[in-house]
């Protein structure tokens, strides 16, 4: 037999392996987002400037905003994949609704609250219908896709009315509207996952499943309200985006899902549900795009980048399988 | 005969509970050898450790003369030492050759030979004498046939040593008998059979040898013919560890009935049950595993739900329809495995707590933490939990801390009904007391309480009143005076008693 350690001293090596580890997956991203931002201001004269930061945080809003909803989602257990085709749709819908004179501000609800309904719809699926969330908002996205070319016939929807641009690039004080509606819905899902009764039954939902049911929790419920809040942030970016550009179609916001996975992962929220925070999921959105921000900035090869996102999504999730394994 | 394997001192704990301490034996090549005990003896962790499953504390395992230090089961099988679990695991879609040959196929380079592999099926089928089809597919097969793909690839593996951990308990008397054949005829052929059960009648049917443990030590181990059920019976017995019980206050025989379950069925765990719990009474429920308890008291919670029978709260009809139903009638249960189906690991004490009782701890769906915290904080002193901060995660607490975090999640309001199951498994010493101390503190506060224990010892130190399940139905009752450990094992075992099976 080879050496050992005693007991005693390897369960202690164990339970510090164990704190680091977790740490790691969870503070990891403030570490990298500073670290990556002290880079950047020292080799770029432009980054560190009011310009700059401002365009970063409007650029990261939609994406920002869906990953927020995506949160919530992957912290009850589950897992959205059809957020991009819900943005694309409710952009249609706003924009139509708008040709269609039904107003500024109602055409945007509308188009908001058509995600709202398709997030309902996942829910259901999973929850009552029992697919599997992945497979489920894989065919949602899919059926969604098909929808909007169905009553777009495949075509670009135009806004021919600036006034249509009020949401995506009016500002205040120079920043613009996007990044206060990003900024405000993820202070209230932050407040509702730390500060509310709902949050504590989504922490539960994701992290034990049974123990929640035995417990009372309608897991079900719980469940799909995270996938109708995931289909409302999709709707909300939607909106935004169509807003900022003036024109619809069906696949706008292709991958854009993917984007908001990323930095949710980054944000050090599991993957298998149980764990995570809003806050860390909006640094993770900030430093995915602050990536794509410093390759431009440095003018270095452009397409390096998502070799660099890749592989720091591939870090993020084993860090996190690692910290699991430890703590198992 | 000299011994192929021979076990030497062996111990194993696990967190609080020392499963095995001391163990020495020796396993005749060629024999078949009984381990039998009552739930918790150790007869399950010893055939563990002999596979390489669990590895021993403390003693050492000496087979073929040479001692051994098996890290995994693929060291034992290199040893020619495997286990039959009970629960068959096959890959489901796989046909029952695929199974067989899993990990040694047939072929070379990587190519399987397809011929090769059904003449080496075929020699080994005969060999153990065994019918089966290679080609069907293992989810298709019952469980009884399951286990022999388990038993042909173990053979295929060329294992000299089954070590079988309660073959029989999903299988038929048919099957069973069955079963038998094949082991004997496995022993005829040179093997060896380690036979972990607690059906009596089949071990002194079936065994050469057998060993009975208790508490982790080993009672005795005699020739079977030397053994009859009620020689088997009083070795299990005895006075394990050294514990004290409260006082027992039996409620006032006016007392109400609080809880009336009649007939419930959830077949074939449960079948037409029959049961009145009164304002602080303590009734346990005596039985094997598998005998139905746990089903019983999931059934009763609703988080299972029932296919018949009645259940009234207070005089009240109530449907059992969920967890969040029978919590709302004051119906709550502390689950079997505190891990899986009781707390969320990762969350604090506070959380774990407050879960069911959100409503009461915030205003308009927003947590008011202060209050929250002041309330836990309550019972967290109430129950003694070791913490050092109600935010700590759960996961850093002992068994039995965990386990009192438990008890205060469900005193948080005054429940009605309290079902434990098996309340004190993997909690040491100090925390059992604790916890017995609780269980009759509520009884004596009025509160009706139903515990699911394999210690009997425990029982029969609680309750007031002793119910025994076997296979799925109440087939006891046992009152302050007519209660005894042998009494309530008898009907457990279906031994002796007039009402066997």
């Amino acid at each position: 037999m080879t050496t050992e350690a005693t007991p005693l001293q390897s369960r202690a090596q164990r339970a510090l392996t164990r704190v680091d580890l977790a740490i790691v997956r969870d503070y990891g991203v403030v570490v990298a987002f500073v670290a990556l931002f002290i880079t950047l201001s020292l080799s770029s004269s432009v980054f560190f400037t009011w310009a700059n930061m401002k365009n970063l945080a409007f650029q990261t809003a939609p994406v920002g905003i869906i990953a927020v909803g995506g949160t919530l989602v992957f912290i009850a257990g589950g897992f959205d994949l059809s957020v991009g085709a819900i943005s694309g749709f409710s952009g249609i819908i706003a924009a139509q609704a708008f040709n269609a004179s039904l107003g500024l501000w109602g055409s945007l609800i509308v188009g908001a609250l058509v995600g709202l309904g398709f997030g309902v719809g996942n829910g259901l699926l999973i929850t009552l219908g029992r697919v599997n969330a992945f497979i489920a908002t894989l065919a949602t996205s899919i059926i969604i896709n098909g929808l909007g070319q169905v009553i777009t016939s495949g075509n670009l929807v135009s806004v021919n009315a600036d006034r249509f641009s009020t949401l995506g690039l009016g500002t205040v004080f120079g920043i613009n509207y996007p990044v206060f509606v990003w900024f405000a819905f993820a202070g209230v899902c932050g407040f509702l996952l730390s500060r509310t009764a709902f949050g504590r039954y989504v922490y539960a939902s994701g992290g034990n499943a049974e123990a929640a049911r035995l417990s009372g929790v309608r897991v079900n419920v719980v469940r799909a309200a995270t996938f109708a809040i995931s289909g409302l942030a999709a709707g909300i970016a939607g909106v935004i985006l169509v807003s900022e550009v003036q024109t619809a179609q069906w696949n706008a916001n292709t991958g854009i899902e993917f984007d908001a996975i990323t930095a949710i992962v980054l944000g050090g929220t599991s993957l298998l549900g149980g764990e995570g925070a809003i806050w860390r999921t909006v640094l993770g959105a900030f430093f995915l795009q602050m990536i794509g921000n410093g390759f431009n900035l440095l003018g270095t090869t452009p397409e390096l980048q998502y070799v660099i996102k890749g592989l720091i999504l591939a870090a993020a999730v084993s860090l996190d399988a690692w910290a699991r394994r430890r703590r198992a | 005969m000299s011994a192929f394997v021979e076990i030497r001192g062996v111990s194993k704990r696990f967190g609080g509970v020392q499963a095995l301490s001391g163990v020495d034996l020796d396993i005749v090549a060629g024999s078949i050898h009984a381990l039998v005990g009552e739930n918790g003896a150790g007869k399950s962790t010893l055939g563990k450790v002999l596979a390489g499953v669990h590895r021993p504390d403390e003693g050492e395992v000496v087979v073929d003369g040479r001692v051994v230090a098996y890290r995994s089961p693929r060291d034992a099988l290199a040893d020619g030492i495997t286990i039959i679990t009970q629960e068959p695991t096959l890959v489901p879609h796989r046909s029952v050759q695929e199974n067989v040959f899993l990990g040694v196929e047939q072929g070379a380079l990587g190519v399987l030979d397809e011929r090769r592999t059904a003449r080496r099926f075929a020699e080994l089928v005969q060999s153990a004498g065994i019918e089966l089809r290679g080609r069907r597919l293992a989810r298709t097969l019952p469980v009884a046939d399951q286990q022999k793909v388990e038993i042909l690839r173990a053979i295929a593996r060329e294992a000299r040593l089954f070590v079988m951990d309660e073959p029989t308990s999903a299988l038929t008397a048919d099957e069973s008998e069955r079963l038998f054949e094949l082991i004997r005829s496995l022993r005829d052929r040179g093997s060896t059979i380690v036979y972990v059960s607690h059906f009596l009648p089949e071990v002194l049917a079936l065994a050469d040898t057998v060993t009975v443990l208790r508490d982790g030590k080993v009672v005795r181990t005699s020739p079977t013919a030397d053994e009859t059920p009620e020689r088997l019976v009083a070795a299990m017995l005895g006075r394990s560890l050294d514990l004290t019980f409260p006082d027992k206050a039996p409620p006032p025989a006016d007392s109400p009935v609080v809880l009336a379950v009649r007939n419930l069925a959830r077949p074939p765990a449960v079948q037409d049950v029959s049961l009145e719990l009164r304002a602080g009474e303590i009734v346990g429920l005596a039985g094997l595993i598998g005998s139905g308890r746990t089903e019983l008291a999931r059934a009763i919670f609703g988080a299972d739900r029932a296919t018949g029978g009645t259940i009234e709260i207070g005089g009240r009809a109530v449907r059992a329809r969920s967890p969040r139903t029978a919590i709302r009638n004051g119906i709550v249960m502390l689950p079997e495995d505190r891990k899986s189906q009781g707390l969320l690991m990762l969350r604090s004490i506070v959380e774990n707590i407050t879960l069911p009782h959100l409503a009461d701890v915030s205003k308009g769906g927003v947590m008011s933490v202060r209050s929250e915290r002041r309330r836990t904080v309550e019972l967290i002193q109430r129950l003694d939990v070791r913490t050092r901060s109600p935010k700590s995660a759960v996961n850093t607490l002992s068994g039995g801390n965990q386990q009192k975090v438990l008890f205060a999640r469900w005193l948080f309001h005054a429940p009605r009904v309290f079902i434990a199951d098996e309340p004190t498994r993997g909690v040491d010493v100090g925390a059992k007391r604790a916890i017995y101390e609780l269980i009759t503190q509520l009884a004596e506060s009025g509160i009706a309480v139903l515990l699911i224990s394999s210690e009997h010892e425990e029982l029969l130190g609680l309750a007031h009143r002793v119910l025994v399940m076997r296979a799925g139905r109440l087939v006891a009752e046992f009152d302050q005076k007519t209660m005894s450990e042998d009494a309530v094992l008898h009907a457990a075992f279906a031994t002796g008693g007039e009402e066997a099976a």
